[in-house]
């Protein structure tokens, strides 16, 4: 055994002109949140409950994209999607479509040991959530200012409804936003919009702990602008999220790029059935899965081996092993 | 390289051995006349993605199986219906979740691929959807049947829904409950056209009994359903296995990554990936070959090859 090992993730793909007190703020954050991990796995907790503890962290911390803090729907809503997968056994459970669940991470938990389902979406969740007494708070706890100013940079932009999955080149441009370049170089633009508008940002945690058994769980509000109902990658299982008996993957960014990749499943796949080690399966999916799209993903292996990978301009990412290794990067 | 266009067919994994016999040859009549419908479309030239859409309307239309009409109903007595489909050339794709008018769910799941700047829409974000794109909606009794009621009394009486298998024959059991009261019957579809492209579609209404809201393996990319270059999936059975197993995809990806033929695919997923889950899958490669496997009893299917060669069955 390699001893136990953790990562953290809030997003992938960075604006470039992120003002430096906010990427402080973001290393802080998953600095702070990998430290909870890391003392949780020093006490022999478990990978799936270490990784329940550090997204409702993130989760409840209104800087990432989910829980307080989720970026709006077309309507100006929240609508959170979660997912959480125990490599042990292969057992998962996923979330969507909540509007009033202070911590999704936690419901998708309770899907998986407390129901007989694996997802559950919409009113059925917020039914169970109830049945459940997990915390439920109002709509608007989840709503920040700041998201609002998104959302209408967002709908200017109208660049939703582009089809960002086409080579840039084949698309009219739409007309002038309120200032934001429009350029035309994709690597500043995911999900049809400017990165500086907005930036994916769903939270993950991936761990291994001491006995070797890999966990993985990711959180978000999905894309900003988004159709009311609109389900992205992060609560399906195989492409936001997986993990096995080898490994346990949490991805991030153009969430239609991993659905259509099953990223997730692929590391752990290409692992299985290519014989390729952690490092090298991320850098064949991220290489051969995307085609157009910017992904990125963090990901531990049961041998205590952590790793991640990302094609967008940069990844909130953090990660520690037990040998007392810690770091948390932004860019490159 | 193309072997000349393929096609499968399904209507679930997991059949009562006790099915009365004209039950049997009704399915047998529903798959034969969806499965010729789809293998006249590919004849003329359709691309795949179209024949597979058209095959799981006429399902859905049918109210024989569990989906659109004749869907199974929720604890609450209603109707949630899902699909998905998949285009292997340049795999993309679309999925609906939670519709309750949506006459043909598997033909919307198709313009949210199509006209859509998302993969998947779910519940009352789909119904809206559906609305803005025009498609056919009916009132939610059309799709309840007087079979599903009745069936939704005895899997309520049954009450066992959260009862782990007991230990009588657990091929007979399924999702919990006995296999006389409730089989998947879930559709699907997978065709190779003409030009060695690859689809596959799937649509069910889901888990007898299941809880308002609660999704299952047809709408999920990479579970139930999943298309690339080499070849197209469809998946049905529990559930919940098929999720963890991410059936779909790993057919693919045993041929991929591991070189594996299609029928070779099949059987190790089948036999490698469900652990106690009983599910089936059917599968076409973009060589035009046509595989399926399954581990329950019996799997309503049928298939066609350009070649003249045809199969209906359910039983092994």
């Amino acid at each position: 055994m390699g001893g136990w090992a953790i990562a953290v993730h809030g997003g992938a793909g960075v604006d470039p002109n992120l003002p430096v007190e906010r990427q402080a703020a973001a290393k802080r954050l998953l600095a702070r949140c990998l430290e909870i991990g890391v003392a949780a796995l020093r006490l022999g907790t478990t990978a799936v409950d270490v990784v329940e503890m550090v997204v409702r962290e993130l989760e409840t911390d209104s800087l990432f994209n989910s829980g307080r803090g989720s970026a709006l729907t077309a309507r100006g809503t929240v609508e959170m999607e979660a997912s959480i997968m125990n490599g042990r056994g292969r057992r998962c459970g996923a979330v969507s479509g909540l509007t009033t669940v202070k911590n999704p991470v936690s419901l998708a938990r309770r899907v998986m040991d407390r129901s007989p389902h694996s997802y559950l979406a919409f009113h059925g969740a917020e039914d169970f959530a109830r049945e459940q007494g997990v915390e439920v708070v109002e709509n608007e706890y989840f709503i920040t200012e700041e998201n609002l100013g998104m959302l209408k940079l967002a709908k200017e932009a109208n660049a939703i409804l582009f089809d960002y999955r086409v080579p840039l080149g084949v698309i009219e441009t739409c007309g002038a936003s309120a200032g934001a370049v429009m350029a035309l170089d994709s690597s500043i633009k995911m999900n049809g919009l400017p990165i500086s508008v907005y930036a994916p940002e769903t939270v993950g945690c991936v761990v291994v702990d001491a006995h070797g058994d890999c966990a993985a769980a990711t959180s978000t509000g999905g894309l900003m602008n988004k159709k009311c109902g609109r389900i992205g990658d992060s609560p399906l299982i195989g492409a936001g999220t997986y993990a096995c008996e080898l490994c346990a993957v949490s991805c991030t960014g153009e969430g239609e790029a991993i659905i259509r990749a099953t990223l997730a499943r692929d590391v752990a796949a290409v692992m299985e059935y290519k014989g390729l080690a952690l490092q090298s399966a991320i850098d064949y999916v991220m290489k051969e899965r995307l085609d157009e799209g910017k992904a990125g993903l963090i990901a531990v292996a049961s041998s205590g081996e952590v790793a991640y990978g990302f094609n967008s301009n940069g990844m909130f990412r953090g990660c520690a092993t037990e040998d007392g290794f810690m770091e948390v990067g932004i860019w490159e | 390289m193309c072997g000349g266009w393929a096609i499968a067919v399904h209507g679930g994994a997991g059949v009562d051995p006790q099915l009365p016999a004209e039950r049997q040859e009704e399915a047998k009549r529903v798959l034969r006349r969806c499965l010729k419908a789809g293998a006249e479309a590919l004849q003329s030239g359709e691309p795949a993605v179209d024949a597979v859409e058209l095959v799981v309307r006429e399902l859905e239309s049918d109210p024989f199986f569990n989906s659109g009409r004749g869907s199974v109903l929720t604890r609450n007595g209603t109707v949630e219906m899902e699909a998905s489909i998949m285009d292997g050339d340049g795999r993309r794709c679309g999925a609906v979740s939670g519709l309750s008018s949506v006459k043909n769910p598997v033909s919307l799941a198709r313009l949210v691929m199509d006209k859509s700047p998302h993969s998947y829409l779910a519940f009352d974000g789909a119904e809206i959807f559906a609305r803005e794109q025009g498609v056919e909606m009916m009132e939610k009794s059309y799709f309840i049947t007087e079979t599903n009621v009745g069936m939704l009394k005895l899997a309520k009486e049954a009450n066992t829904i959260l009862v782990p298998e007991t230990c009588s024959a657990s091929a007979h059991r399924m999702n919990g409950l006995p296999i006389s009261i409730y089989a998947p019957e879930t559709v699907g579809c997978v065709a190779v056209d003409r030009h060695g492209r690859c689809a596959a579609a799937t649509s069910t209404g889901g888990l007898l009994n299941k809880l308002s809201g609660r999704i299952g393996d047809s709408p999920l990319i990479g579970s139930g359903t999943y298309a690339c270059r080499a070849c197209a999936v469809s998946c049905t059975g529990e559930g919940e296995a098929i999720i963890r197993a991410t059936l779909a995809r790993d057919v693919a990806a045993l041929m991929e990554y591991k070189g594996l033929g299609l029928q070779e695919a099949v059987d190790f997923a089948v036999k490698e990936r469900l652990d106690e889950g009983f599910a089936g899958a059917i599968a076409v490669s973009a060589k035009g070959e046509v595989a399926y496997g399954f581990n329950t009893v019996g799997m309503f299917r049928a298939y066609a090859k350009e070649d003249g060669s045809m199969e209906v069955s359910i039983w092994e």
